[in-house]
């Protein structure tokens, strides 16, 4: 039993939570995914964010997220956020440029500026 | 550039299935990191080569990089002592670079073993082994690890007799641990390459033992 209320923790704070038998599965991380986490060290290294300003859009995405998105499709979305909240680009720029890539081709391949 | 899906088993050479990512219908995510890194390149904020090196340096980490930290501990008494005293700096002396993050290297002894989670996240000794397995990232490790560590090591086929200790250790994106195995009995003499080879990625994290020698 802990001493900690339930309201004190947040989803993300799982040790010690029931959870059922380890899936060993494991796969190759694709390129898009190495990406996305260059672009968390790149842009952390520019001095956009800290690895808090990274976990805290993270875990204000709720438990749903952990649900429904993939590791890689967490954190590009904290990164992107992170990048927008510094000013780096604007909501309305990511808007036009997300139209711009998926109007180039319909896989991720495809939808390279090259 | 698509996958060959015609001449093998769909294994790469790392013997995991691959990851479907060009080839498939672009998801939105794929979309937002296309554009995120195309923005990020326009702003002059990074350039498409420093994307591709950061990738590579990713890519050359491997537990190869720990495996070789161990065989010097248990070949090196002196460099044993320095790595449990800041397992950073004794990295960085073999030229593994750990970066800003602060290591801890825990020892397995006869009467102790040790383990790794991260109950938050994925904080993993990532310069030192690369990136973590999908296990390691899962709900099940990460809510299990703390409460019943000899349930969870026994799925990973390590049955520890009751009188050894287990020891779990939760990291944080400031502070992140690493497991210095036990080295195996009928290794004296073994040289430090030969050694390195018996050291598996798991025996680094907790959730496995070092190969026994041939």
């Amino acid at each position: 039993m802990s001493d900690i209320s339930e309201t004190a923790r947040r989803w993300h704070d799982m040790g010690g939570d029931p959870a059922g038998e380890i899936n060993f599965d494991e796969h190759d991380f694709a390129l898009w995914e190495k990406r996305v986490d260059a672009l968390m060290i790149l842009g952390s290294a520019r001095g956009h964010f800290t690895v808090d300003g990274l976990r805290r859009a993270l875990e204000d995405m709720g438990p749903e997220a952990f649900e429904t998105m993939s590791y890689y499709e967490r954190w590009i979305a904290s990164v992107n956020q992170n990048l927008i909240e510094a000013g780096v680009y604007s909501l309305e720029e990511l808007a036009a440029k997300m139209e711009e890539v998926q109007a180039r081709g319909d896989t991720y391949g495809a939808a390279q500026d090259v | 550039m698509p996958h060959d899906h015609h001449d093998h088993d769909h294994l790469s050479p790392s013997g995991h299935p691959f990851r479907e990512d060009n080839d498939t219908p672009l998801s939105y995510w794929q979309c937002m990191e296309i554009a995120v890194r195309e923005l990020m390149i326009e702003k002059g904020e990074v350039t498409a080569a420093e994307v591709a090196d950061q990738i590579g340096a990713m890519d050359s980490r491997s537990p190869a990089n720990g495996a070789a930290v161990v065989a010097r501990a248990w070949t090196d008494p002196a460099f044993k002592a320095r790595l449990l005293e800041d397992a950073s700096a004794a990295s960085k002396e073999m030229g593994f670079d750990i970066g800003p993050l602060n290591l801890i290297a825990v020892e397995n002894t006869a009467d102790t073993h040790n383990l790794i989670v991260c109950t938050l996240c994925s904080c993993y000794p990532r310069n030192l082994l690369g990136l973590p397995p999908d296990w390691y990232k899962t709900r099940e490790y990460r809510s299990r690890a703390v409460r019943e560590p000899r349930a969870v090591l026994r799925e990973f086929g390590v049955d520890l007799p009751d009188d050894v200790t287990v020891r779990v250790h939760d990291s944080t994106a400031d502070m992140r641990y690493v497991v210095l195995p036990a080295r195996p009995d009928g290794t004296d003499g073994m040289e430090e390459a030969a050694l390195a080879e018996l050291v598996t990625r798991d025996s680094m994290i907790g959730t496995g033992l070092p190969k026994s020698p041939a």
